[in-house]
């Protein structure tokens, strides 16, 4: 019988194709006791047997797509499997204890977690997760369920899964997973720009995805309209498919776009650049018909990895973007960390309010070492293109003029060895608190540049948590106030003849782009697969009609009535 | 019995991608190769033997090989702590 789901359309396009569940399997056991301990014994050894090929497996394909480095991790738990200490307690306490083996298992490798926990060295403390993840698989073994592993995938799949967190994004394969849809998120979570990055289709917040698809259901995935329909009817298949060839057609038709200027009707010109996280993404933003990069967010590089990504690491993915873009324009916003961002090697302190706390430029003000680095990184880059560099959340004058002076120091140092920079590269700030966008004309006579940031930036002028799916109607970015703000900064950068531009998912937005081409923004950052249509769009818009209605827009009072403005006069 | 001492110098000290290393080496011999560092010994062949001992750099610890192939497990182990840049 076919069902349909419905959730957030959060990535363009159609998929049609099989369910692949990545889902954690219930891993619970009771402890008990065996008759037979030598039969336990060597159904524990079945399992060590099988996690020892599964190991192997992804080993070897990680090997092979990611390079001997990234396979080094499965080598070493590859020997926590054979690893006499562990295996021959486990075997002791089944054998003298008359303990299952789940239990066994459970009890011995507890004890190691527990010496590396309480070791002072950060990365030994991480081990403990090594342990962790081979004790999953041999668990997962003796449970007889299986363990989700993206990076194995070999056929095209849509990905089901409660979300999708960072590192399960890099693990997945490109070239199979054809779309995804998740349980919760929005438009602005992780798994909705890793979508849109990945240009593939996605339906987030569902609720019930991974509760009514099982593995090997055959979807359909419609991420423009939020459907996902479960094992559909031939009928609706055919319909979809010719849904799908006629998206393709439209995608076409934009793709005439990609070397077009984005130039409004009446002859004013603005910039069109794509939202980047890590060097890969150039290639999609370029064939998107990006003039630049209008947010490289480098928290990726920092993503996915036991230590801190040393001065050389970045310094090679700054310098493959630079040269990638070919002198376009690259803005690169430093380390936005703390928040809902977390990393596995740096702990933070855990916050009441993540999203109000030690996070982004206060972070890195905090911990120069981390900043100098990649300032240092991104100087050094600099020659290899055309690089601009903002710092993130900043609140006062005082934040800027602090990293700006660490910015020119290391500058300087790096002059001191000889080694040499580029002679202008713009620093700017992002917009993201109301504090910066009300004091924006003091700001605009420091800084070279303004980006606004709209998914903070509405959470904090809406008091509203962008993660809490209870107050989502307070995500309101046509609201008058927001668009008050962003006029705010525009009008106060263009008096110091400085520019303005936006890198939230606003940018990209149908509804916001004719309002934010009225209130004069300059350039306009959004997901690369964004750009044709909003570059379409632009084209059949009046500058000079659009300021009118930016003008009407202002001056209402709830955020219906502004979309209701815009919908009648942009058809 | 063959047995040797070692100061570390790698700034890491012995972590993952080196007690790997080391680990499959021993694993290769025989004989019991154990490690002694600040009054602990472990055995080299368990991976979590040795990491659990946080061995960071300037420590100094002492392998020990007893067995059949003792001094072959001992040059091999020499030979890959030098190779890895562990000790001098």
């Amino acid at each position: 019988m076919s069902t349909w789901i419905t959730g957030i359309a959060a990535s363009s396009g159609i998929a049609i194709g099989k369910a692949y569940r990545l889902v954690e399997p219930d891993l619970s056991f009771q402890k008990t006791t065996v008759e037979d301990s030598e039969k336990e014994i060597s159904r524990f050894r079945d399992s060590l047997r099988i996690a020892k090929s599964q190991l192997e497996a992804i080993r070897d394909h990680a090997r092979e797509a990611l390079g001997p480095d990234k396979a080094e991790i499965f080598e070493a738990h590859l020997l926590i499997l054979n690893d006499p200490e562990i295996v021959a307690p486990i075997e002791d306490k089944i054998k003298n204890e008359k303990m299952n083996a789940e239990a066994a298992l459970q009890e011995t490798t507890d004890m190691f977690i527990g010496i590396f926990e309480q070791m002072d060295n950060e990365y030994m403390r991480e081990r403990a997760a090594d342990i962790r993840d081979v004790r999953k698989r041999v668990l997962a073994g003796l449970l007889n369920v299986t363990i989700p592993n993206p990076s194995m995938i070999s056929e095209e799949v849509i990905i089901v899964a409660e979300d999708l967190t960072p590192s399960d994004t890099a693990q997945l394969n490109r070239k199979f997973v054809k779309g995804f849809t998740t349980d919760i998120g929005g438009r602005t979570s992780h798994s909705a720009i890793m979508a849109r990055s990945l240009e593939i289709p996605a339906v987030v917040g569902t609720k019930t995805a991974t509760k009514d698809i099982q593995n090997g259901d055959f979807l359909i995935l419609d991420g423009l309209s939020g459907e996902v329909h479960i094992n559909p009817t031939e009928e609706l298949i055919e319909e979809y498919k010719k849904k799908q060839a006629d998206y393709e057609a439209q995608l076409a038709e934009w793709a005439k776009l990609v070397n077009e200027p984005s130039i409004s009707k009446d002859g004013v010109q603005v910039e069109l650049v794509a939202n980047i996280g890590t060097p890969k993404d150039v290639e999609g933003a370029l064939h998107n018909g990006a003039e630049g990069v209008g947010l490289f967010r480098t928290e990726f590089l920092y993503m996915g990895r036991d230590e801190l990504p040393s001065e050389e690491d970045q310094f090679a993915a700054y310098k493959a973007v630079l040269e990638g873009m070919e002198g376009r324009p690259v803005v690169v916003r430093t380390l936005d960390i703390g928040g809902d961002k977390k990393l596995s090697y740096l702990p933070l302190p855990e916050e009441m309010n993540p999203f109000l706390g030690h996070r982004a430029i206060r972070l890195c003000l905090d911990r120069t070492d981390i900043f100098r680095t990649q300032l240092r990184a991104l100087l050094r880059a600099s020659v290899y293109g055309k690089l601009k560099v903002m710092f993130p959340m900043i609140a006062t004058l005082n934040e800027f003029r602090e990293a700006k002076k660490l910015f020119l120091e290391e500058k300087d140092n790096l002059a001191k060895e000889g080694i040499p920079t580029a002679d202008h590269i713009e620093l700017g700030i992002m917009v993201e608190i109301p504090s910066t966008a009300v004091l924006a004309d003091q700001f605009a006579k420091e800084v070279d540049f303004f980006s606004i940031g709209t998914n903070d930036l509405i959470q904090y002028t809406m008091a509203a948590d962008r993660m809490n799916e209870q107050v989502s109607y307070l995500y309101q970015p046509y609201n008058p106030s927001i668009l008050r703000l962003v006029k705010m900064v525009i009008d106060a950068s263009h008096k110091e003849g400085k520019w303005t531009g936006m890198c939230g998912e606003m940018a990209g937005d149908e509804t916001a782009v004719p309002l934010l081409l009225g209130l004069g923004l300059d350039e306009f950052s959004m997901s690369a697969t964004s750009i044709l249509k909003a570059r379409s769009l632009i084209r059949k818009l009046s500058k000079a009609e659009m300021e009118k209605l930016a003008q009407e827009a202002l001056q209402k009072s709830t955020v219906e009535e502004v979309i209701e403005l815009v919908k009648n006069a942009v058809k | 019995m063959a047995e040797k001492t070692y100061k570390i110098i790698e700034e890491t000290g012995i972590h993952a991608r080196p007690a790997t290393l080391i680990v499959r080496e021993a694993g290769k011999f025989n004989s019991n190769i154990e490690l002694e560092y600040n009054g602990k010994t472990v055995n080299l062949k368990s991976i979590m033997g040795i990491m659990s001992l946080g061995i960071g750099k300037n420590a100094v610890i002492k392998i020990k090989a007893n067995g059949t192939d003792e001094n072959e497990a001992m040059n091999a182990i020499d030979e890959l702590m030098k190779k890895e840049g562990l000790a001098e």
